[in-house]
């Protein structure tokens, strides 16, 4: 008998009965507040950044100017060309030294100021914890009510990886001491700009 | 109303005021008060350290003292939530399913029984910290507990807020264990007392000059830990608020 | 196999002043955070019930359930084990990771590798084990195991951490700053990312309707060790099974808010299938799970989803520190479930307690806690695993209080000793109560001798 087998047979013969029902989940509508609101209180508690770049900004221009030192900025939406090219065949270790990573979020969630990503929105999934800070571009039309909503999306089913990003990479393991930029990105921002209507043409 | 008075041994043996504060303020409040003369203990002492075989002894014969009560009430949380709960060392016959379902702690009894309205001959001009065990509040419900998210409600604090004159003071943990637990103040007695310890000095801090509780276990423990460290602070049963105890 | 002392180990944790109040505090702030989060959400309770009602579901149908989430791994190009034990579970890894000539391994937490004593392990057989996670890193260095499952270094101070870091990864001696700390533990982890041709996570849930799991950090660890090595092996309880994904949105509410008193972790990240070129390893694990789902008393600890809850309201836990469990779980849900791995050794744990249930309060998956504890103390008592001492006092006490008379005559004694005893024959090494505490004093008379002169009819 294999493990496999062993161990079903052992389950088997230990499972309570009777079985009780699976709960229906309701999706707990939230506060009638404005989901951009919620979102950005939520992102904002979680240390994450806010930002609107004023009108008619370019948005590559916005983002130099929010981080003038970087020297590699990586884009993984062609709405930003950066100054290094990404593709998915990129070796993940070659972000190594990637100053500021660029990505365009799926959705976002205002319960909690999640965004969502998988590796269609990140081409190498280690952009966003291999670079120093990321920049998510996110649509305010973009932005789902609570968890129990995100979770209906169907992109979970397909994705192959999917996180939820909420603010930087943190920790408090050290007397209780907040960290931003444990082993991930030092800073997290959400940047608001409208889904584009094509992709722009590029250079 | 005609009323079987369980006197846990510990009352018995060293705070028998407490009982005789009890029976006077059932008496007070019309009930026809009871002591079966041979009871001796619920048998929660044996049963909390898992000996349900040495449990057993002690159970039938709780059982046997007040089969013919429809109502038994004792001073003491932990000894009436073993009785509600626990009490199953000894076959579960009618006699024993009904002594179990007819016990009632001090406080339910008053609050959910008699109603009681007031106080009329209750003083009690003090700074009080009320300690509600963990029995009464998380296994009775007496009172809503911290951690669960539901409107607060408390019987003890309905019937204490009846006594004239009295303050009440709240410590920065007012549902903390107090680390009493029965044989754990003697098997885990650094745990033990560092968690009394912490108890008093918290109610301590908050300006309490009196700890009340309904369970005298508790108020035994940390009064045993108050004397030790010389901290200025005095313990009673609500019996002895509500029974008309000046101090 | 020696019995684990907890009180003793207790009794030296409370000696360290600073450390202990620390512990407690820390600890108990994060409840308090726990609480702020539940009171925001008017469904609280009522998610605390569906996640109850979702785990004890799954568990009564467990095999159904993992061969569908097997079935859809394996479509999803995910390659699935199954190990019986943890010797079992540790061969298989070894032999994933040799096959593929891995050299350094980076780790996420996962108390499921801890418990099979993994690390030791693959360390044997020349493979370099690196823990990423900071709290699990800093333990890695002092050799320690984890004391927390959330925060596994939260009974250190920054002291503790300078002085471990400066002893093995050449921090600078004396420099507690944590921000400097949590800098070169970052600047020294990275090259092992990079370099790492293996990264092994744990699991939190496991989702049989898509054969994908989730693992939850505020760190992305997981998400690096996942991310940059070609490999990635995770090992997952058969316990930690849900049928469906939109369930996680009742445990992800559930989980940070329960743990840490954040309402999500910064990363939640989804794992169904490999990255292009890569290879994903799944391991399920029994372990003693199976055998623990056909105890009827006991089988609702599997419900666990680690958030460590339980261990933060603790107020023994808080006192005491979790190595003093001297298990791979404490607290509160280490005291139900460490019996099953060996009730000689663990028989006094579930004495570790006062049975006060705040644990069964907390807990997002409403285990009833303090019951399971209640339980597990009439199976110790029952195989005759209680102290000589315990099992004496309570066959006297059993037999003192089943007899009016012999009560009487007991209680009559002790009145007199309390009486008329000096205070040194009182308060000996033979009365641990009188260690720490003043006992009460001898009354004038029982309640029962006042009852009969003042009250008794004829």
């Amino acid at each position: 008998m294999t493990s496999r087998d062993t161990i079903l047979a052992a389950v088997r013969a230990s499972q309570p009965t009777p079985v009780p029902p699976l709960p229906e989940i309701p999706l707990f509508e939230m506060s009638s507040r404005p989901l951009l609101e919620e979102f950005r209180e939520a992102l904002l508690r979680m240390g994450g950044k806010f930002a609107e770049r004023p009108n008619g900004d370019d948005p590559d221009r916005f983002i130099r100017s929010l981080f003038p030192q970087a020297q590699v900025i990586c884009s993984a939406t062609p709405e930003i060309i950066g100054t290094r090219a990404l593709s998915g065949e990129s070796d993940p270790a070659d972000l190594a030294d990637v100053d500021v990573g660029i990505v365009r979020a799926a959705f976002g969630v205002a319960e909690t100021g999640s965004i969502w990503l998988s590796e269609a929105e990140l081409q190498v999934n280690a952009l966003a914890y291999l670079a120093q800070h990321l920049i998510a571009l996110l649509d305010p039309g973009d932005i789902v009510g609570n968890l129990h909503h995100a979770y209906r999306d169907s992109r979970f089913k397909t994705a192959r990886y999917a996180v939820l990003v909420t603010g930087p990479s943190a920790t408090a393991d050290i007397e209780g001491v907040l960290i931003h930029g444990a082993q991930g990105v030092r800073s997290l921002t959400v940047l608001l700009v409208p889904r584009p209507a094509k992709p722009r043409a590029t250079v | 109303m005609r009323v079987g008075l369980f006197i846990p041994c510990y009352i018995d043996a060293f705070f028998p005021a407490v009982g005789i504060a009890t029976l006077e303020l059932l008496e007070r409040l019309g009930v026809d008060v009871i002591y079966p003369l041979d009871q001796t203990c619920c048998g929660q002492l044996m049963a909390n350290s898992g000996s349900q075989k040495d449990a057993a002894g002690a159970e039938a014969l709780f059982v046997e003292n007040f089969k013919d009560f429809d109502h038994i009430v004792t001073p003491s949380g932990s000894c009436a939530y073993h009785v509600r709960d626990h009490l199953d060392a000894i076959p579960q016959t009618p006699k024993a399913q009904k002594v179990r379902s007819n016990t009632y702690e001090l406080v339910e009894f008053l609050h959910d029984v008699l109603r009681v309205e007031a106080f009329p001959w209750a003083e009690f001009p003090h700074k009080v910290g009320l300690h509600n065990s963990c029995s009464t509040l998380r296994k009775l419900r007496t009172a809503k507990a911290s951690e669960i998210d539901e409107p607060f409600f408390s019987k003890p604090l309905d019937l204490l807020s009846k006594v004239r004159g009295i303050q009440f003071v709240t410590p920065s943990r007012p549902d903390e264990c107090c680390g009493f637990g029965g044989t754990f103040s003697i098997f885990e007695e650094p745990v033990s007392a560092k968690m009394g310890y912490d108890k008093v000095a918290d109610h301590h801090a908050a300006g309490a000059e009196y700890i009340v509780s309904a369970d005298m276990s508790c108020l035994m423990h940390q009064k045993g830990c108050a004397e030790r460290v010389g901290l200025d602070i005095r313990f009673i049963h609500i019996a002895q608020i509500l029974n008309g105890d000046r101090a | 196999m020696k019995r684990i002392d907890h009180a003793e180990a207790a009794s030296e944790f409370i000696a360290a002043k600073a450390h202990q109040e620390f512990h407690d505090r820390r600890l108990w702030d994060l409840r308090l955070k726990r609480d702020r989060e539940a009171r925001g959400i008017p469904e609280w309770e009522e998610l605390r019930t569906l996640a109850s009602q979702i785990k004890e579901h799954t568990l009564s149908r467990l095999s159904d359930y993992l061969e569908e989430f097997e079935a859809r791994a394996k479509e999803n190009s995910a390659h699935v084990h199954w190990a019986r034990d943890a010797a079992e579970h540790n061969q298989i890894v070894y032999e994933i990771l040799s096959m593929r000539r891995v050299k350094t391994l980076v780790k996420s937490k996962s108390m499921l590798t801890e418990e099979c004593d993994m690390r030791p392990f693959l360390e044997r057989r020349d493979i370099e084990v690196i823990e990423t996670d900071l709290g699990e890193r800093i333990q890695q260095l002092d050799d320690e195991p984890p004391s927390h499952i959330v925060v596994p270094a939260v009974h250190k101070l920054r002291g503790d951490v300078s002085t471990v870091f400066a002893r093995t990864i050449g921090a600078e001696p004396g420099n507690d700053d944590v921000h400097y700390l949590a800098e070169t533990q970052r600047r020294t982890t990275r090259p092992y990312f990079l370099r790492a041709e293996a990264g092994m996570t744990g699991a939190n849930f496991a989702v049989a309707e898509t054969g994908s799991f989730v693992v939850c950090t505020n760190e992305g660890n997981a998400d690096l060790s996942a991310n940059v090595p070609k490999l990635h092996i995770a090992s997952i309880g058969i316990e930690k099974i849900i049928p469906r994904t939109e369930h996680l949105g009742v445990f992800i509410r559930l989980l940070s808010r329960s743990a840490l008193g954040s309402p999500i972790t910064q990363y939640t990240s989804h794992f169904r299938a490999p990255r292009d070129g890569g290879e994903l390893h799944i391991v399920l694990v029994d372990n003693g799970r199976s055998e623990r789902l056909g105890m009827r008393d006991f089988w609702y600890s599997l419900k666990c989803i680690r958030c460590g809850a339980c261990m933060n309201t603790c107020p023994v836990y808080r006192r005491s520190g979790g190595l003093s469990y001297g298990a791979t779980y404490s607290g509160p849900i280490g005291i139900i479930i460490d019996p099953t791995f060996n009730i000689r050794k663990y028989s006094n744990l579930p004495f570790a307690s006062t049975l006060n249930a705040s644990c069964t309060n907390v807990c997002p998956v409403k285990i009833n806690i303090h019951e399971q504890i209640y339980k597990w103390r009439q199976i110790i008592a029952e195989r005759n695993q209680l102290p000589f001492v315990k099992k004496e006092m309570m066959r006297v006490a059993g037999k003192v209080l089943a007899d009016p008379r012999l009560y009487r005559a007991a209680i009559s004694a002790a009145g007199l000793a309390i009486e008329h005893l000096p205070r040194f024959a009182i308060y000996n090494w033979l009365n641990p109560w009188g260690r720490q505490r003043e006992i009460p004093e001898a009354p004038g008379q029982t309640f029962r001798s006042w009852y009969i002169e003042r009250r008794s009819r004829p």
